[in-house]
């Protein structure tokens, strides 16, 4: 390492006890990005103990998207995670294992085709009721919708048709629990730990009552197997079975979490940008109409090319990313950008603050989807800093499943519907006191169904 | 040949065979390996394929580098 050094710069503000903590529950944004006005690539914000070195940039992002486990840990980083997942379900796996699974898991390419099914069959439930004309709350409609989606496809059909609204409430007050005091204590003895520990008990409650089902009608054969089946099924060197109502609960928490509340934010986002650009709304619902006329399935076209509507989904992302921080801890000492970092402190990339970096996105406050059309192609020119997805050995493995599910979702909503805003448009926003980032209430939409369609 | 070629990162390669998908005449990723590419400098005619190749990778870790003249 070289001998000229300069230590990381802590940013203005957080005189209090917990540091910038109350600034980060408040406006994380805002803190983050004044982090890069003062401090450049590389600064630092305190959160309670712990100093947290955010990184912006291509140079710098590049460097925390090719680290390896060993050097940037994951697990750690998240301390609000374990008491939502419960004790020995990991956060996330090396990169090694997360390929194994990949070529294991239901998110594979090949399984894609019957996702997208699902997923129209899904959106197609949630709407039979909606009648000609109607207003929905966007937070509670695509809560709820992949609620289902998620658990279709991640753990098999017979388990969500056993699931009801009910589910899609406690697994909401869950990501409610990830209140930034965490850093404090994820156990202290605030409301929505409470809740949170509350929600996950009655989450338990369910799961136990479809695991008694399960053992008292065994599936007859093995095509009528889900995953479900095959956990209950599994006993011990004694006998008895292998998984609690509460290890199992933990697992299916974590297969979902990550596909979720990202899924249906993106979701919201979508619909919002779309409404608030109402020429790109007929240009996207033009382009459906016409890709559908030939009448093939959503099946068949959420997997193919939509590129007005996915280059309206990727500036959505760059815009409203589901996830604003990514965190790791640093297993050893390293050099980025002249600057050191040691042992033992948090470094963070900001896909919120990256995104709208002006030098790789210009005008960046701007909705512009074209500005992934060649030549401009910002997103695969700017790999290290269009990141709504992350990057590099951690990018998102479901990044596939999650466009083509928002491309299946509004492959049905908008050929079948209009929509409009139901409040005025600047008062839809994302609700940052939880690190688990959720649009806020209320977010009311006016639907209609479409005439020039039978 | 095109004016082109493809490079990878196999640092960044985690074996998602997206590519493949694409286009399954210049990609090959075996299960549980790293994509392999069967002709780094495809004609013009596949540059479509290519390209769409590259956008798919889910690690980013294709590029197409345009040649010098």
């Amino acid at each position: 390492m070289s001998g000229s050094l300069r230590e990381v710069q802590r940013v203005s503000g957080g005189e209090d006890e917990h540091g910038h903590l109350e600034e980060f529950r408040t406006d994380p944004i805002g803190l983050m990005q004044r982090v890069r006005e003062e401090c450049g690539d590389v600064g630092y914000f305190q959160l309670a103990s712990k100093k947290v070195i955010l990184l912006t940039g291509a140079e710098a992002n590049e460097f925390f998207f090719r680290s390896a486990d060993e050097d940037l840990d994951q697990a750690e980083a998240y301390p609000f995670m374990t008491p939502i997942f419960g004790k020995g379900v990991v956060f996330d796996a090396s990169p090694e294992r997360r390929k194994e699974m990949l070529h294991n898991s239901a998110l594979r390419g090949d399984h894609m085709k019957s996702h997208a099914a699902t997923i129209e069959r899904e959106v197609r439930r949630m709407t039979a009721d909606w009648g000609d004309a109607g207003e929905i709350d966007l937070l509670d409609f695509f809560a709820e919708l992949t609620i289902y989606t998620s658990t279709a496809c991640l753990i098999g059909r017979k388990f969500r048709e056993q699931l009801d609204s009910r589910f899609a409430n406690y697994y909401h007050l869950l990501e409610r629990g990830t209140d930034p005091l965490c850093y404090v204590d994820p156990y202290l003895p605030i409301e929505s730990f409470k809740v949170r520990d509350e929600a996950r008990e009655s989450l338990v409650g369910l799961v136990q009552e479809i695991m008694n089902q399960r053992i008292a009608n065994p599936p007859a054969d093995k095509s009528d197997r889900d995953m479900l089946d095959v956990l209950v099924s599994i006993k011990d060197e004694a006998g008895d079975p292998r998984f609690s109502a509460d290890e199992i609960t933990g697992m299916f928490i974590s297969l979902m979490f990550a596909g979720h509340h990202t899924s249906a934010g993106t979701s919201s986002w979508t619909l919002i940008e779309l409404m608030n650009h109402p020429q790109i709304l007929s240009a996207v619902t033009g382009e459906l109409d016409d890709l559908y006329a030939d009448g093939e399935e959503v099946s068949f076209h959420a997997l193919r090319q939509i590129p007005a509507l996915e280059n309206v989904i990727k500036e959505t992302l760059r815009l409203h990313p589901p996830l604003i921080i990514l965190m790791r801890v640093a297993k050893g000492e390293f050099e980025v950008r002249g600057h050191p970092i040691h042992r033992g402190e948090f470094v963070a990339a900001s896909p919120a603050v990256s995104n709208r970096i002006p030098e790789d996105f210009p005008d960046p406050e701007t909705f512009d989807p074209d500005r992934y059309d060649k030549p401009r192609e910002e997103d695969v020119l700017h790999r290290w800093t269009w990141i709504p997805f992350g990057a590099g050995r951690h990018r998102c493995v479901g990044a596939a499943f999650g466009t083509m599910q928002i491309k299946a979702i509004f492959s049905v909503l908008l050929r079948e519907y209009e929509f409009e805003m139901a409040q005025p448009g600047d008062t839809y926003r994302n609700d940052h006191s939880k690190m688990v980032v959720q649009l806020a209430r209320p977010a009311k939409v006016r639907y209609r169904k479409r005439q020039s369609r039978g | 040949m095109g004016n082109y070629r493809i490079e990878v990162d196999l640092d960044l390669c985690q074996g998602h065979a997206m590519c493949e998908l694409e286009a399954p005449e210049y990609f090959r990723v075996p299960k549980r390996g790293e994509v392999e590419i069967l002709d780094s400098e495809p004609p013009e005619s596949a540059r479509l394929d290519i390209e769409r190749a590259v956008q798919s990778c889910p690690t980013r870790a294709l590029t197409i580098v345009d040649k010098e003249n």
